[in-house]
């Protein structure tokens, strides 16, 4: 089974986390810790499996990983997982992303956490996975949206407008340009150095 | 179009968000979390009832925060009450909450029930889906309590949509893990079974992973998924790269659901049927084939996947370990990804290699392989890697090749890496111990190790060492004379020192006569390394000075005058001034006699087991090595002890060990045949050990047969007089046996002129190193309670043996296939001019060959699960005999011989138990589940074995122990 799935980028800032196993929150944020100190000081081109961390259950699991520029996706699971499977499931998860957010890039995941916990809903539940095909994923995730438009036509319409004018006074809010993430684009500015697609990638370190 | 288009988050959250990732500093940022969660509270408790969207965007601040790291301890009411919004965006941010940040002791989880009992039964697809959701992530047991009912229903209703299915089978399946008693399948095992075959990939993507679970548990009433998992695997395997559509990834068609099919097939033992045996065959056949076809396409997702299948369909291979031609396939295959240009190739062939070596069909095949692995271990960049080589290396050792493997390993140990190099210590010493033909070898490797890796080496490492060197008198001699040596380098690890004063002290005397290595050059050496050392070892030598007191008188003044200096007598260390202080005044005090009685030679170590195999099996948990050691002692039985035997037909051997020369170990076993009037039947056992040899038998000299016969004191009769048939075994010698099934020692058999005590131990590898076997040495007391006179053959004792004294002899005995018969003890001897004869079963049951096998509940279940044929397994209920004392009952298992799993039995109350019998000819796992019943003083008695007889034996036995 899967133990959990968590996501941080190459400075160790978590940008997803999702454990299957319940620990209680030091645990987990020492976990996450953990895992990126031990992910982060491999050199490209080694493997993609690794023991697990002591805190995670040590080397009776694994930590199956792979590097996308800025991120880090890293799935820890028990031996009943075959790695390289596990590694397709990590592309299909990235691929699903980058269709559902057009060119993903970490800051649709850093403002948009709840979907990226759906999309992920839709792939694994409770530790086991649900789906590995991506057209059926994206199938479920459009549904949604659709639902959450509909809902919001109705509801949503007013407060969709009084934030699109106070967007409007608020130049800063999307070119806010982190040190940490100079390497980020900026939403609504596509002219930036953008991403490199991802299913495009050379090596999947 | 993309699913989700960036413009329609909440704006609120966005400014918050961008807010945090500005602050500078630390401090900044929980300042900023701080006035949002006061701002949070205050909206939350405020009077305005806040509407759906605020809520929504409260709660996503929640969850960034906490996703930071900071713990969120509100804002659960209000997600809870999102739950029961009928507006999806609302609901669905209620469950993310729930899902992410309850957990299940939860006080809300009544609440939450309440809701997802309302979504449940909602028929709108997209709800149950996000109930369902909610139940696998929290999986508390009131959900359990509330669902387990509900869920099967809705797994197997004709009318729910597919996506919900998916959901519900893993959601199943997590309350099956939480709450297995409150999941009853019963009626429904067949229909869960047949959504193997339902039309949706999704669907059996899902529900192969519940199935799979439920079959590790109870594979009987799962049974019939190994034939419908042959067929859907065999479809697919066999269909074109574009027929799954969706479900072909990269050109592979649903590598996932294949790999899960494999894994389901892993749960059982190969079928039985033969059409799915063969079809089974073909698939596994195809896909190593397909592996040497050229790749559909470059990417590395399409040979990724591939290869995924391939790797599991060689564990399959290697599970079932009864198709020759398939798993020298397999390993041929793993050899070619040894040297493939991908590293998680390499990683994973290294692996699954390891498993492989254990195959008695595969352990030479995969031998071939050494040179690579070795090279691995040098050249890989990748630490993972390059400990998998170890792991191999480690795995593929043998006799034939252990001392090109510890050399390897030697050498690696100067570079490797810090992380593991413990570990390759531990490993090179145990290989070094198990497979050492000569001691000096031993002896040599050890000192390289503390020398190479001194600080890894642990105490255990440089104890065994200091051990066998005790035990072995013949590597004493040798063991002083290289550790003097590695301790005149400038310098040494301070592990060498410990050993090295440790040994001198012992065996100094041994190499005293060389003028190189005089007492005083050898005490001035130890000396020397005094000053640099921490306190224990200071201890050490202190002791080691004492000893070298008695050792060579000449030393005694030069160490008194260490011992009386300041810096020993006055050490602020209360150990290190109590040890001078004190063997300051015994040297002064004591004569020689005295000085020479306290301070003998150490006495041999009791042999046990091996405190660094104890050791590594701590560092890689339970479990993980018992397996690998066991696929060892599998390899080993063939090839030890390999001397023709005259009794090797028998199903045991015994052999002589009262002599300490290598060469007389072998006491002739003679069988049953010659001793026509043998009141056994043709097939049993007969071990007359005490029953002398024929009219061949001389009173001196050395004899091969040994023998032990007794004849009158005044006769001095030749011993041919005393030749005859043994008595019929006692009539109680049946309960006799079973006093000592559970038990080693004690007295076996009592009358007015003799008695007979026993005293087995299993001899494990210490001392003997070569040997893995588990012999059981006998040592039989005879008590003579009257004068009687005896004549020993068997070894050089005195023959005149005085009333009340001991006669000891030593069996050695080792188990070369499985019997249910026990041995017959023959004594005979002349008392008052009579003969006396007497037989006597040798209390040497089967499982006194048991060698305990921790293993985790996981893998306990899933053996015994494999062993699930009818014939496997023997059952008894049974009245309990004794008081049903749960302390007792744990006692007596143990010293059944097998390992006493904690934690392992759902019920606290039930014994489980496991062990290899390990015999000559095969070892045969054995699994043993004891229930006790308080209330009808009952027990029932389980014992699953891969052999059925044995199982059978010991379900007779046990069950008159308790």
């Amino acid at each position: 089974m899967i133990k959990a799935i968590l996501i941080f980028n190459n400075h160790g800032k978590p940008r997803l986390s999702k454990f299957y196993e319940h620990y209680n929150e030091d645990i987990e944020q020492q976990i996450i810790r953990e895992t990126f100190h031990l992910v982060s000081k491999r050199d490209e081109n080694v493997c993609n499996f690794l023991e697990g961390g002591l805190l995670i259950g040590g080397s009776d699991n694994k930590l199956i990983y792979r590097h996308y520029a800025t991120l880090y996706f890293v799935f820890c699971v028990d031996s009943a997982e075959s790695e390289l499977g596990i590694l397709d499931l990590i592309q299909v998860f990235v691929e699903t992303l980058d269709k559902c957010f057009e060119n993903v890039c970490e800051l649709d995941l850093i403002f948009h956490v709840d979907k990226v916990h759906h999309i992920l809903a839709e792939m694994v539940m409770g530790g086991m996975v649900l789906e590995t095909n991506m057209n059926e994923i994206i199938t479920q995730v459009d549904a949604q949206v659709k639902m959450e438009r509909s809902e919001a036509g109705i509801a949503g319409a007013p407060a969709r407008a009084v934030s699109a004018v106070k967007n409007m006074n608020l130049p800063e809010m999307p070119k806010n340009i982190n040190i940490g993430d100079i390497s980020i684009k900026v939403p609504n500015l596509p002219n930036l150095p953008n991403l490199p697609n991802l299913p495009n990638l050379p090596s999947f370190k | 179009m993309p699913a989700v288009s960036k413009g329609d988050g909440m704006r609120g959250l966005a400014v918050f968000i961008s807010d945090i990732r500005n602050c500078k500093s630390k401090e900044a940022e929980i300042k900023r979390i701080n006035k949002e969660l006061a701002n949070i509270r205050s909206k939350f408790k405020g009077d305005k009832a806040l509407d759906g969207y605020s809520k929504k965007k409260y709660v996503c601040k929640l969850l960034f925060i906490f996703l930071l790291g900071h713990d969120i301890d509100f804002g659960h009411m209000e997600a809870v009450n999102l739950l029961s919004s009928n507006k999806y965006t609302e609901k669905q941010i209620g469950y993310l909450f729930i899902s992410v940040l309850v957990n299940s002791n939860s006080e809300l989880i009544r609440l939450i029930n309440n809701a997802i009992k309302n979504d449940l039964s909602s028929r709108n697809p997209t709800f149950m889906c996000l109930a369902l959701h909610c139940i696998a992530n929290v999986g508390s047991r009131e959900m359990a309590e509330a669902f387990a009912g509900e869920i099967p229903r809705i797994l197997v209703a004709g009318d729910t949509m597919d996506s919900v299915k998916q959901s519900a089978a893993l959601c199943l399946l997590r309350l099956y893990k939480t709450s297995p008693d409150l999941v009853l399948m019963g009626e429904w095992t067949s229909r869960v079974v047949h959504l193997l075959n339902d039309q949706h990939m999704g669907v059996v993507t899902a529900a192969i992973s519940l199935i799979t679970c439920l079959s590790q548990k109870n594979p009987d009433e799962f049974k019939t998924c190994v034939s419908l998992a042959v067929s859907r695997l065999s479809r697919i395997v066999s269909s074109a790269s574009t027929d799954l559509q969706d479900y072909t990834y990269y050109f592979v068609p649903a590598p996932w659901l294949s790999c899960k099919l494999l894994r389901l097939l892993q749960c059982y033992p190969p079928p039985e049927d033969g059409a799915v045996k063969g079809r089974l065959v073909e698939c596994l056949e195809t896909i190593l084939n397909k592996a040497q076809e050229p790749p559909k396409s470059k990417k590395v997702q399409h040979s990724n996947a591939k290869n995924a299948i391939l790797f599991e369909a060689i564990a399959l291979i290697i599970h079932y370990d009864s198709e020759p031609n398939l798993l020298v396939r397999a390993c041929n295959q793993l050899g070619q990804f040894l040297q493939h240009r991908e590293t998680n190739l390499r990683y994973l062939a290294l692996e699954s290699m390891c498993t492989l070596a254990s195959s008695e069909f595969s352990h030479e095949a995969v031998k071939t392989h050494i040179e690579t692995v070795i090279n691995a271990l040098k050249t890989e960049r990748d630490v993972s890697v390059r400990q998998r080589a170890a792991d191999l290396l480690y795995a593929m050792c043998d006799r034939s090749n252990a001392k090109q493997i510890v050399a390897e390993m030697l050498s690696y140990l100067e570079t490797a890496d810090y992380s593991i190099r413990e570990e390759m210590v531990l490993k090179v010493a145990i290989l070094a111990e198990k497979y050492a033909v000569d001691y000096s070898w031993y002896v040599d490797t050890i000192l390289n190790l503390i020398r190479i890796a001194g600080d890894y080496v642990s105490e255990e490492v440089w104890y065994r060492v200091i051990q066998i060197v005790i035990n072995r008198d013949d590597v004493q001699g040798y063991a002083a004379k290289t550790v003097f040596e590695a301790l005149q380098a400038p310098a040494c690890h301070e592990n060498m020192v410990k050993v090295g004063g440790y040994i001198l002290g012992e065996f100094g005397n041994l190499i005293a006569g060389d003028p190189r290595s005089s007492p005083l050059v050898q005490f001035n050496l130890l000396h020397s390394k005094f000053h640099l050392c921490s306190v224990p070892t200071r201890a050490l030598l202190l002791s080691a000075y004492i000893k070298f007191i008695n050792l060579f008188p000449e030393t005694k003044s030069t160490i008194q005058e260490v011992l009386r200096c300041d810096s020993q007598i006055r050490n602020s260390d209360v150990e290190l001034q109590q040890r001078a202080v004190e063997y300051l005044k015994l040297s002064s005090i004591a004569s020689t006699d005295v000085l020479a009685t306290v301070l003998e030679e150490m006495p041999p170590f009791p042999e046990r087991e091996s405190s660094i195999l104890a050791k590594l099996k701590k560092k890689k948990g339970p479990g993980a090595v018992s397996a690998g050691e066991l696929e060892e002692g599998k390899r080993e039985g063939g090839e030890v002890n390999g001397a023709e035997r005259p009794g090797d037909n028998a199903a045991i051997a015994a052999s002589n060990a009262s002599t300490p020369s290598p060469s007389a170990d072998l006491l002739g076993l003679r069988s049953a045949a010659p001793v026509s009037a043998a009141p056994v039947s043709a097939g049993s056992l007969l071990v007359d050990v005490f029953s002398e040899a024929g009219p061949a038998a001389s009173t001196a000299g050395v004899n091969d047969d040994g023998f032990l016969s007794c004849s009158s004191a005044l006769s001095s009769a030749p011993p041919s007089v005393v030749s005859e048939d043994p008595a019929p075994p006692l009539p109680e010698s049946d309960e006799l046996l079973n006093k000592f099934v559970c038990k080693n020692n004690g007295v076996l058999f009592e009358n007015q002129l003799l008695q007979i005590g026993i005293k087995s131990e299993y001899r494990q590898n210490l001392g003997k190193l070569p040997n893995t076997l588990r012999n059981i040495v006998l040592l039989i007391f005879i008590a003579l309670l009257n004068e009687i006179l005896l004549n020993v053959q068997l070894k050089p004792v005195d023959p005149l043996v005085e009333g009340g004294a001991q006669v000891q002899q030593v069996i050695n005995i080792e188990c070369l296939s499985d019997f249910s018969d026990a041995p017959l003890l023959n004594i005979k001897f002349r008392y008052g001019g009579a003969l006396q004869n007497l037989s006597l079963k040798l209390p040497v049951t089967i499982n006194k060959f048991f060698q305990p096998t921790e293993m985790s509940s996981h893998d306990f279940f899933q053996r015994w699960k494999q062993l699930s044929q009818p014939q496997q397994e023997a059952q008894k209920i049974f009245k309990a005999n004794h008081p049903m004392d749960t302390e007792v009952l744990k006692a007596k298992l143990l010293g059944l011989g097998t390992a006493l799993l904690d934690n392992v039995d759902p019920n606290p109350e039930n014994f489980v138990c496991a062990g290899v019998i390990q015999t000559k000819a095969q070892q045969i796992g054995c699994l043993l589940r004891l229930e006790p019943n308080a209330q009808a003083q009952m027990y029932r008695l389980t014992l699953r074995s891969s052999k059925d007889t044995v199982a059978k034996r010991l379900c007779e036995l046990l069950s008159e122990q308790f």
